[in-house]
This record gives structure tokens, sequence and C-alpha cells, in this order.
């Protein structure tokens, strides 16, 4: 046992030698054949590793368009902002579950609400969004359409349990935000076809703005609709109105309105902050 | 405005429309002017003045969707049934350009034979009253 021990260990000192002896052969090997290179060519030209090639997937992202809902924008109140956290917690937690596209006032929608007392429990109702108001969970949004020559107008809230489908038939911005003129309007630009079928829209660039001058009704309206308060760019004026009466309605002009600083409200911050928390909350 | 105007000839313009036009938005009381939305013959003949609430009977004198109403039309008193008006109501009710009325009898049977004008959905809930005005809408909005 022992011999064998010790005729291995000289088996493996001999191997050693040769191996050791083999290394410096093969530096000197090595040293010689970089001098017969070095005759031959200039240094070593280094070739850098190959790039990753990186796949923009982001790149569709960010040619979408940037919108974020304003009833997700709190109001500058005195409230707790704990309050708007929680609400904008619940209100992505509804928007996993019904999908609410992106419409403004102008946009011609189609909604579809459960409804007790309907034979097959769903109402389906077709309108322009007149009006987007509230804030939070309470946001709601009003539809007007004109039906068998009576004009109708619904308040729907967005985050009613009672909603089940909102789907956008045409999706285009007017000159206003807020369209109550068009009560006092003829009634052919609030009349919208039950069956209308869904107009394609593109999910980049900018929304569609529709120039549309509206025809009104002849004097009483509701409102005041020329006076500088309402800041109506979408009514044919000088079809109905004097420009006697059009000066005489700027005596109610405020001119010192854009200057007010106590009522300035910047939300660009804002927006962008909630713009970013709701798109990750909503991709878990 | 309007008061002064209805024994005037109307122009062109205001024969428009046709129906009655309150400058307040506000649920059906005492003397407002009501649309008759049937085809009943007392309802569409036209009068001078405009059909006039004089009665709503409820608690308070104000009439919502589904309250009955006492009217007066060319001259004589009928019953009626709000199907409309242009107060803004419950959030996912619809609210009318117009008051709508259906001219009804003392049994609640309707007077004319078909109403064209929508009618909203939550007034099936008085299915056992007004069974047969339900039956005879056209339109449920």
């Amino acid at each position: 046992m022992a011999a064998a021990c010790t005729s291995r260990t000289r088996q493996m000192m001999g191997l050693l030698r040769i191996l050791r002896n083999f290394s410096q052969n093969e530096r000197l090997l090595s040293t010689s054949v970089l001098r017969h290179n070095v005759a031959s060519d200039g240094p070593p030209k280094f070739t850098p590793p190959s790039k990753p090639v990186i796949i923009d997937k982001t790149q569709k992202e960010a040619s979408l368009r940037r919108f974020l809902s304003p009833e997700f924008i709190p109001p500058r109140q005195r409230t707790n902002p704990v309050k708007f956290s929680i609400e904008r917690k619940d209100m992505i937690q509804r928007r996993k579950v019904l999908n609410i596209p992106e419409f403004y006032a102008g946009s011609i929608l189609a909604v579809t609400m459960t409804d007790p007392h309907v034979n097959g429990n769903m109402n389906r109702f077709v309108g322009i969004c007149i009006q987007r108001s509230g804030k939070g969970l309470g946001a709601t949004f009003i539809l007007r359409n004109v039906v068998d020559g009576q004009g109708v107008e619904i308040c729907y809230e967005l985050y009613s349990p009672r909603m089940r489908k909102i789907e956008v038939l045409k999706l285009e911005k007017r000159l206003d935000d807020n369209l109550m003129y068009l009560r006092d309007a003829l009634p052919e630009y609030s009349t919208f076809n039950f069956d209308m079928q869904p107009v394609h829209y593109e999910i980049t660039g900018d929304v569609p703005v529709n120039l549309l001058k509206v025809k009104m009704r002849p004097k009483p309206w509701s409102k005041r609709w020329e006076r500088p308060k309402f800041n109506i760019k979408g009514i044919r004026f000088d079809l109905c109105l004097t420009p006697e009466m059009m000066e005489h309605a700027q005596k109610w002009a405020e001119p010192w309105r854009p200057y007010d600083m106590l009522k300035e409200y910047d939300t660009s911050s804002l927006e962008d902050h909630i713009f970013k928390e709701v798109q990750e909350n909503l991709r878990k | 405005m309007a008061l002064s105007l209805s024994g005037v000839i109307l122009p062109k313009l205001m024969q428009q429309r046709a129906f009655s036009v309150s400058a307040a938005v506000a649920a059906i009381q005492k003397l407002t002017r009501v649309r008759v939305v049937d085809n009943s013959a007392l309802g569409n003949a036209h009068h001078h003045r405009p059909p006039k609430v004089i009665h709503v009977y409820t608690k308070n004198g104000i009439g919502k969707v589904g309250d009955r109403v006492l009217l007066a039309i060319k001259g004589q008193k009928k019953k009626a049934l709000i199907v409309g008006h242009k107060m803004p109501g419950a959030r996912m009710t619809p609210r009318f350009d117009s008051n709508n009325v259906v001219l009804i009898e003392e049994n609640g049977n309707p007077t004319g034979t078909r109403i064209k004008a929508p009618i909203p959905t939550h007034l099936r809930k008085m299915e056992g009253e007004y069974s047969k005005l339900l039956a005879i809408a056209q339109r449920f909005v």
C-alpha cells in the first residue's frame, strides 16, 4: 500500500514536471507566435463584442394619446388628501371591471345600464355628451338625444354598479366644454340615430375637433348664452343676435377674472403624478 | 313673457314650438302649462290657451313623474298623469324638454289610444294602477 502510494506520487510528480516544462514551452511558443504576427500585420485590432439589439416596445405607448379622465383630478379643497387617494383606489378597482373609454363633451356615446323595469334588464341609450361633471366616484355625464320629437337627457353616473357598457360611437371634441346650449338650439343638432354604427377613431394623435357652430331657436333661451360668463364659441350669434345685443352682453364681462390669483389652480404636476399612478395600478 | 304672446297670432318662427314651454325648470305645480302627449281628441284640440294644472294630488303641491293632476283644458276639468317633467330628477332617470302629461279617467284608464312620446321606464312600478296606460305607450326611455 505504501509502495503503491509512493509510486503514484512519483508518477504525479513526473507528470507535473512535464506539464511545467510544457507550460514553459507553451509560453515560449506563444511569444514566438506573437512575434511572428507582429512581423506580418499591425497590433491586433480590438473587436468589441456585438451590441445587444434593443427592441423598443415602449415606442407604441409613447405615441398613444395621454388621457386622464377629469374626475381623477381632485378639486382644490380643505379636505384630507387621503380621501382622494382612497377614492382613486376604488375608481381604479371599478375600471378594472368596467371599461370606461376616453370621451369628451361632444362625443356620441351608447350606454347600457341595468333596469329592473325593462324586459331584458338592459336599457340602452344613445346620445351626445353635453356635460361631464363631478369628481371622484360621483362623476357624472349627461347624454342628450331627441327621441320621437321629444328632447331627452339622462345623467349617468360613471362608477355606478348599474352601468354595464359604455361605448364611444364617435369620439370628437367641440368648441366648448359644456354643450348645455343644445337645449335651445334647433333639434337637428341633438338628434342621433339609436342604431348608429361606431365610427373608427385613432388612438394616437389629437382628438378631432368639430368646429360646428349651432343655429339657435328664437329667444328666450334657458340661459343668456351670449354673455361672456359662459364663453361659448359654438353658437352662430350672427344669425340670432344683432351687434348691439352682443355689445350689451359685454357689459357683464369680468376682465379681471384671468388675473385673479386666488382662483389659480395649476393641476399640471398633480395630473402627471395621478396619471402615472393610475397607469401602473391599472396594469396590475 | 310667453303669457303676453298667448292672445297674439304667433309669428312663424314661434310656431315651430307647438307645445308649451315654461321658463323655470321646476317640477309640476299649480298653474304650470303642460303638454298633452297622447292622441286623445281633447288633448290635441287647439285652444287659444295651453292646458294648465289647477291641482296636484300629492301631500305637497309638487308633482313628479307618476303623480295625478287636475288640468283645465278647453274650459273643462280633466284628470291627468305626469309622464315627464323638465326638472332633473334621480340620477339615472330621463329628463324631458317639456312637461308631459297623459289624460286619464277617474278609474285610471287613459283617454287616448296611443302615446307616441317616450315614457320613463320607472313608471312601470305602478303596473297595477296604470297598466293600460303602460300598454298603450309606444316607446320607453
